[in-house]
């Protein structure tokens, strides 16, 4: 599903140039729940956006789906995060002027779904996410942020995606609503199947992945399967 | 993207800062505005003297005596500084081919006093019958001046409908005396009102036999001008040719001492210079609309960078390059478009009360219409297109990492 090959990424402010990625070789199979952990500065991010086709590696091979997207222009791989990927971030990034369905619809409107269907995709999403219905009209500033974090995950599932890429989902909330993100997440993983990336530096978030991938000073130095897996979505739910 | 969203998404923008968009706007709607006025309003004085000069009638030549310096046109003639029109001269011109009739007029400013103790200075024209046919003049009462009276150098007055109301009141004037430079003349007419044609305005003349002008008040033998009427517009250029080499002759001179206008040379000199007078007050009408349009660059600049992370945002879920443009651009293009209706609309309403309260005929020019359109979207598009395309070229996670 993705496949890393020698991925380097250096970014240049001047004359200095920081390395913010070497030589990273990664692979994550369609259906994985991956967390990537790692302390702040150690390239995590940069790892994110280069997986989310928001940046370009400095070298190295990026295949998705088998695809090397480094041949890809821009308008193709805008074409690729609205379809196959959805992003979670901590910010949430809701946009203010637009209530709770209409920042959910926001994707669709990019891949020319009509109009009917994009609200029947909304609240489907919305629903997979558990957001109240009673609550889609309103504004992203009448909610709280656990809320807010529901409504970027629907966004993030409105499209069908195979990817979920989230970046520190939980950073901004306490842990009982962290626990509540984590929980769709895994039901996501578990009932559609959708890979997830998670991204954090906390070691409590990242134990409900399958497998973590430990990165620091822009290498992995270690890929291991969770032992105690944090389980809180049960197939027998409903 | 389907347009219809673009759409959406650019109204919802401009909505969402509704005070800022009303005053970008009011800097197109202004310009607009000014435009549309100021060409109505030239178009329209160019159509009413137009009108009037014609309403003088038609198919005119004017011999003046004098040269006109090549360039300074009709109004900086200094006519009547020359003396050579005499009436030989008028007789000579009758016998044109195509010529149907020769109006000589003799003019001068006199003191005036009716019989009821009124006193204006008014000018007094000396003419002939044919005064009335060349000059397409009718009389609203009374009678015309005839070729008896020319003869007998009769002291009867035709008064201009101004000059008739100044003497009399509202006393009827016909039959009534007044005097002229200490000569009583009798009232046989009053001329129908006719308004000001260019400079000129017969309202405010008084009209008398020639030979009486001539050889009573003015003491003179010549004449200030002699209007020829042509009996069609193609014979204008020949007989005009044909008065030059008579005249000529007939001064024994080998140049031409006098000058002949068509009336199309007093309309194409007056509209030239209503015309100087309309493209100078566009162009700083025009000056404002440029203005405007920083106006949107500005607002739109600030606009992009306040939405720095929603564009970020935008692109992450997959908005285009392209999408991000257009939808910047459509922002500043609908406030040319909206800013430009409210200017046409205000432009013609200030035309319209423009023309209402000072009787000059208006005409709101389709042309200035369709110009201001194309020019206030052009300006859309133009000063829209900087900030859309920073937009655009934004990098998605500076842009979401933006504070």
């Amino acid at each position: 599903m993705i496949e890393l090959k020698n991925i380097t990424k250096i970014y240049k402010t001047g004359e200095v140039e920081t390395i913010a990625l070497k030589n990273v070789n990664l692979k994550i199979n369609k259906g994985e729940f991956v967390a990537i952990m790692g302390p702040s500065g150690s390239g995590k991010s940069t790892l994110m956006h280069i997986i989310g086709l928001l940046d370009r590696p400095t070298s190295g091979e990026y295949f998705l789906e088998g695809v090397n997207v480094n041949k890809l222009d821009d308008d193709d791989l805008a074409k690729l995060r609205n379809k196959k990927i959805g992003f979670v971030f901590q910010a949430f990034y809701l946009l203010p002027r637009k209530n709770v369905l209409e920042n959910v619809i926001l994707p669709t409107i990019y891949s020319g779904l009509n109009s009917k269907l994009r609200i029947e995709k909304a609240k489907e999403a919305l629903k997979a996410s558990a957001f109240p219905e009673n609550f889609i009209y309103h504004y992203p500033n009448q909610l709280s942020g656990g809320m807010m974090q529901r409504v970027a995950i629907a966004r993030a599932l409105v499209n069908d995606p195979e990817i979920i890429l989230a970046d520190e989902p939980t950073g901004n909330l306490d842990t009982k609503t962290g626990e509540i993100i984590m929980h769709t997440l895994q039901k996501l993983n578990f009932e559609k199947g959708i890979t997830i990336v998670l991204i954090t530096h906390e070691e409590y978030i990242a134990q409900h992945a399958e497998k973590i991938i430990k990165i620091r000073d822009g290498e992995i130095i270690a890929e291991e399967e969770v032992k105690n897996r944090k389980i809180l979505y049960h197939n027998n739910e409903i | 993207m389907k347009f219809n969203d673009l759409l959406k998404e650019s109204l919802s923008s401009l909505k969402s800062n509704k005070l800022r968009t009303g005053l970008t706007m009011l800097g197109i709607i202004i310009g607009v505005a000014s435009v549309i006025s100021m060409i109505s309003l030239g178009e329209g004085s160019k159509v009413s003297i137009q009108q009037s000069i014609e309403s003088l009638g038609s198919n005119n030549l004017i011999v003046f005596p004098g040269i006109v310096q090549p360039g300074r046109g009709f109004v900086a003639s200094g006519r009547g500084s020359a003396e050579v029109l005499k009436i030989k001269d008028v007789e000579e011109i009758k016998k044109i081919e195509n010529v149907s009739a020769v109006s000589p007029e003799v003019q001068r400013r006199f003191q005036i006093v009716s019989d009821i103790g009124n006193n204006i200075n008014s000018t007094v024209l000396g003419i002939a019958p044919e005064f009335f046919q060349v000059r397409n003049i009718q009389i609203a009462e009374g009678d015309q001046i005839t070729n008896e009276n020319i003869r007998s150098f009769s002291k009867v007055a035709v008064l201009g409908s101004n000059v008739a109301k100044d003497l009399f009141g509202d006393i009827d004037p016909l039959g009534r005396k007044i005097r002229i430079n200490n000569l009583s003349f009798r009232v046989i007419g009053v001329m129908q009102p006719k308004g000001s044609a260019g400079f000129v305005s017969y309202d405010d003349f008084i009209l008398v036999p020639y030979t009486v002008m001539q050889k009573q008040l003015a003491g003179t033998e010549y004449f200030n001008s002699i209007t020829v009427k042509v009996d069609s517009k193609e014979n204008i250029e020949k007989v005009r040719e044909e008065i030059e080499i008579r005249l000529t002759e007939l001064h024994k001179v080998t140049e031409p001492d006098f000058s002949i206008f068509s009336q199309e040379d007093i309309l194409t000199t007056l509209t030239s210079v209503i015309n100087t007078f309309t493209i100078f007050l566009s162009f700083i009408a025009g000056i404002s609309l440029i203005v405007g349009g920083i106006g949107i660059m500005n607002m739109m600049l600030t606009s992009v960078t306040e939405r720095t992370r929603e564009i970020g945002l935008r692109k992450a879920i997959g908005a285009k390059n392209k999408n991000i443009l257009n939808q910047i651009l459509l922002e500043s293009v609908f406030i040319t478009l909206i800013g430009g209706a409210v200017g046409i609309i205000l432009g013609s309403c200030i035309t319209i009360f423009v023309g209402k309260i000072t009787n000059i005929t208006i005409i709101i020019s389709y042309k200035a219409i369709l110009i201001s359109i194309l020019v206030s979207t052009s300006i859309g598009i133009i000063f829209g297109y900087y900030p859309a395309k920073k937009a655009a070229n934004l990098d998605p996670i500076e842009a979401l990492r933006y504070e």
